[in-house]
C-alpha cells in the first residue's frame, strides 16, 4: 500500500466537498434569521418554524407524503428485493432480457417521461388520480434502486450456506427466510430508505398523477418557491434535511456495526 | 460466481419473477405504449383531450376505423414549430455541456477519494451520497438563495469590489449550469470513485519504475483504466438532465426552454396532451442510445463482480 495522498488529492477532494455542502449550510443558517428578508441578517430566531405550525396546508401534505413514502417504499422493497433474487437467482429464463431493461431504464428515465405516461394509463384506464395513483407511481419508479441495492449484495452472496442447509433437509422457503433473508438484511434495509427518502423528493411524478386532496410536500413546497424566496421554505428545508441526515446517518452506523458483527462471528 | 443453480432444486422459484414482472409490464411498459397511441391522436376538446384509447366492443370494424383515426399530424406539427426543435437543441446543449462540466469536476474529486487514507474513504463516501438524499427541490433552491439579486454572490462580488453593482444571476444559462452539475455531482463522483479503487496500484508503479511521470501515467494508465466508471457516470447524468424539468424551471429563463420545461407546459398550461405524448416519444428516441449504452456498461459491470 503505497498510495499517494498528495496536496492535490487534499484540495479536489477539500472543494468538492465544499461545493456539495456550503449551499445547504447557507440555506440552514438563513432558516434561523429573524428578518423578514431572506438576505438580509436579522439575528438569529425561530420565529419562522413558529409560523410554520401555523401552517396547516403544509402540515397537510407533509403528512400525505410521509403516508405515501411510507407505503409506495413499503410494497417497492417487496417488489425490489423479488426482481433482485430474479435477477441474480434465475440464471438465463425466457424474457429475462426485456426484465433486466425494464428494471433499469426507471432509473434513468426522465421524470417528465415517467410521469406523464403513468398519468396517462391512470385516465385510460378510469382510476381517479389521488393518494393511490401517487403511490403506484413511486413504487414502479422506487422499486427499480431497491433492486439495484438489493442485487448488488446478492451478487456476493456464497450459495454454499444454502446449500448446506437445503442438504440438511431444510425446506427452500424455510432456507430463504433463516439464511438468505438475515444476509442480505442490511441491503434491504438500506434499499427501503433510500426508496422513502426518493419518494419524499419526488416532486415531478407526484405533479402528474396526483389528484385532489393528495398534495405532497414538494409540491407544495414547489408552489411557493415560484413565487420567490420566504424564510418559511428555509425553515421547512432545513426540518426535511435534517430528518434525511439523521436517518442516514443511522442506517450507515447501523449497517457497519451489523457488518463488524459479522465479521467477527 | 459462474454456477448456476440445478434445475430440479426448486420448481417453483420461478414464482419470484412473477411479482415485479407483472408490475412492471402493468406500470412502465403499457403506459409507454399508450403515450404512443396517444401521440398518434387527435386533439378534442373534452375530458380527457384526445380520441379514446381502445374500445373493444366495436369488433373489426371498429379496430379499422381506429387504426385509420391514428395520423402522424402531431408530429408534422413539432416539426412546424420552431419552438420544439430549439427545446430539443437546447436540452441537448445543456446536457452535453454540463456532462463535461461534470466530468471535470467529478473526475479530480473521484480520484482524490480513491486516494485518501482508508479511514477517511468511507466518511467521504457517506459526505458525497447525503446531498443525494437530501431532496433535489431544496437543492436546488439553496442556489435560489445565493444566485438571487440580494443574494450572497452579489453581497460578496460587490463587498470584493469585483463587480460594481448587483448582476443578473438568476433566470441565466450560468444558474442552470450551475443548479445541474451540483445537482448531479455524485452520480458522477459515486460510479468513477467505486471504479478508481479497483485501480491496480502496481500497473502505476510500473510505469513509474519505466520512467513515466505521473501526470502522463494519469492520462496513460488510469483514464483508460477508468473509462468504465466514466461511462457510466455520464450517463447517468446525461441521460436526466437531457429531460430536466425542476432546474432550468427555478433557475433559468422563461425564453428559452428545454424540453422538460415545454412538455410541462404543453402538458399543464395548453392541455395539448397529443403533443405533449409526442414530444415524450421524440425525446424518448433520442434517449434510446445512451439508455441502451447505459444498460450494457450496467450489465457488464455487474458480471465483472
Amino acid at each position: 500500500m503505497r498510495r499517494r495522498f498528495s496536496p492535490f488529492n487534499l484540495v479536489s477532494v477539500a472543494l468538492g466537498i465544499a461545493f456539495l455542502y456550503v449551499p445547504i449550510v447557507i440555506l440552514v443558517i438563513y432558516s434561523f434569521n429573524d428578518s423578514r428578508l431572506v438576505t438580509i441578517w436579522g439575528g438569529w430566531s425561530l420565529r419562522w418554524y413558529a409560523a410554520l405550525l401555523e401552517d396547516v396546508a403544509m402540515q397537510e401534505a407533509a403528512v400525505n407524503s410521509l403516508l405515501i413514502a411510507l407505503s409506495s417504499a413499503t410494497t417497492a422493497t417487496v417488489l425490489g428485493t423479488l426482481a433482485a433474487l430474479t435477477l441474480t437467482r434465475l440464471g438465463r429464463f425466457r424474457g429475462r432480457t426485456p426484465f433486466v431493461a425494464m428494471v433499469y431504464a426507471p432509473l434513468v428515465m426522465p421524470e417528465v417521461i415517467t410521469g406523464l405516461s403513468l398519468l396517462l394509463l391512470f385516465v385510460a384506464v378510469n382510476l381517479d388520480r389521488g393518494f393511490l395513483t401517487v403511490t403506484i407511481a413511486h413504487t414502479t419508479l422506487i422499486l427499480c434502486f431497491v433492486a439495484v441495492v438489493v442485487q448488488s449484495r446478492l451478487v456476493g452472496f456464497d450459495r454454499a450456506l444454502e446449500e448446506a442447509a437445503m442438504d440438511l433437509g431444510c425446506p427452500p422457503l424455510r432456507t430463504f427466510l433463516s439464511v438468505t433473508l438475515p444476509t442480505i438484511a442490511p441491503a434491504i434495509a438500506a434499499g427501503f430508505l433510500l426508496a422513502f427518502s426518493l419518494s419524499l423528493d419526488d416532486l415531478v411524478i407526484a405533479s402528474f398523477t396526483t389528484g385532489p386532496g393528495a398534495t405532497t410536500l414538494p409540491i407544495r413546497i414547489y408552489s411557493e418557491m415560484r413565487l420567490g424566496v420566504k424564510p418559511q421554505i428555509n425553515a421547512v428545508c432545513t426540518i426535511f434535511i435534517a430528518v434525511i441526515a439523521i436517518v442516514v446517518i443511522a442506517a450507515s452506523i447501523l449497517t457497519r456495526h451489523a457488518e463488524r458483527r459479522r465479521a467477527t462471528e | 460466481m459462474k454456477k448456476r443453480p440445478a434445475q430440479s432444486r426448486s420448481s417453483g422459484e420461478w414464482l419470484i419473477a412473477v411479482p415485479p414482472y407483472v408490475w412492471l409490464v402493468a406500470f412502465f411498459l403499457v403506459p409507454f405504449l399508450i403515450v404512443m397511441k396517444i401521440s398518434l391522436s387527435q386533439a378534442v376538446i373534452a375530458q380527457p383531450p384526445y380520441t379514446p384509447v381502445f374500445d373493444l366492443a366495436a369488433g373489426w370494424e371498429g379496430l379499422k376505423a381506429y387504426v385509420r383515426a391514428l395520423s402522424l399530424s402531431t408530429y408534422a406539427f413539432l416539426f412546424e414549430d420552431e419552438l420544439y426543435l430549439f427545446s430539443y437543441l437546447k436540452s441537448l446543449q445543456v446536457a452535453t455541456l454540463s456532462t463535461l462540466i461534470l466530468v471535470l469536476i467529478g473526475l479530480p474529486l473521484a480520484y482524490g477519494m480513491a486516494r485518501a487514507p482508508d479511514r477517511a474513504q468511507p466518511i467521504l463516501v457517506v459526505l458525497v451520497i447525503l446531498p443525494f438524499w437530501t431532496s433535489f427541490l431544496i437543492r436546488v433552491y439553496a442556489w435560489v438563495n445565493i444566485l438571487q439579486r440580494d443574494g450572497l454572490l452579489n453581497d460578496t462580488l460587490l463587498a470584493l469590489r469585483i463587480i460594481d453593482e448587483p448582476a443578473a444571476w438568476l433566470a441565466s444559462d450560468t444558474a442552470v449550469y450551475i443548479g445541474i452539475v451540483y445537482s448531479y455531482l455524485p452520480f458522477m463522483v459515486l460510479p468513477l470513485y467505486a471504479n478508481l479503487l479497483k485501480l491496480d496500484e502496481s500497473l502505476l508503479e510500473a510505469a513509474a519504475d519505466l520512467g513515466c511521470p505521473r501526470w502522463k501515467s494519469f492520462f496513460l494508465v488510469t483514464i483508460p483504466l477508468a473509462l468504465p466508471g466514466l461511462a457510466a457516470g455520464a450517463l447517468l447524468c446525461f441521460i436526466p438532465i437531457l429531460g430536466e424539468f425542476v432546474i432550468p424551471d427555478l433557475l433559468g429563463s422563461s425564453r428559452t426552454m428545454m424540453i422538460g420545461q415545454t412538455l410541462w407546459m404543453e402538458f399543464f398550461s395548453n392541455r395539448d396532451w397529443p403533443v405533449a405524448s409526442a414530444l415524450a416519444v421524440v425525446l424518448l428516441a433520442l434517449l434510446i442510445v445512451p439508455i441502451m449504452l447505459y444498460e450494457t456498461v450496467q450489465s457488464r459491470e455487474i458480471e465483472r463482480r
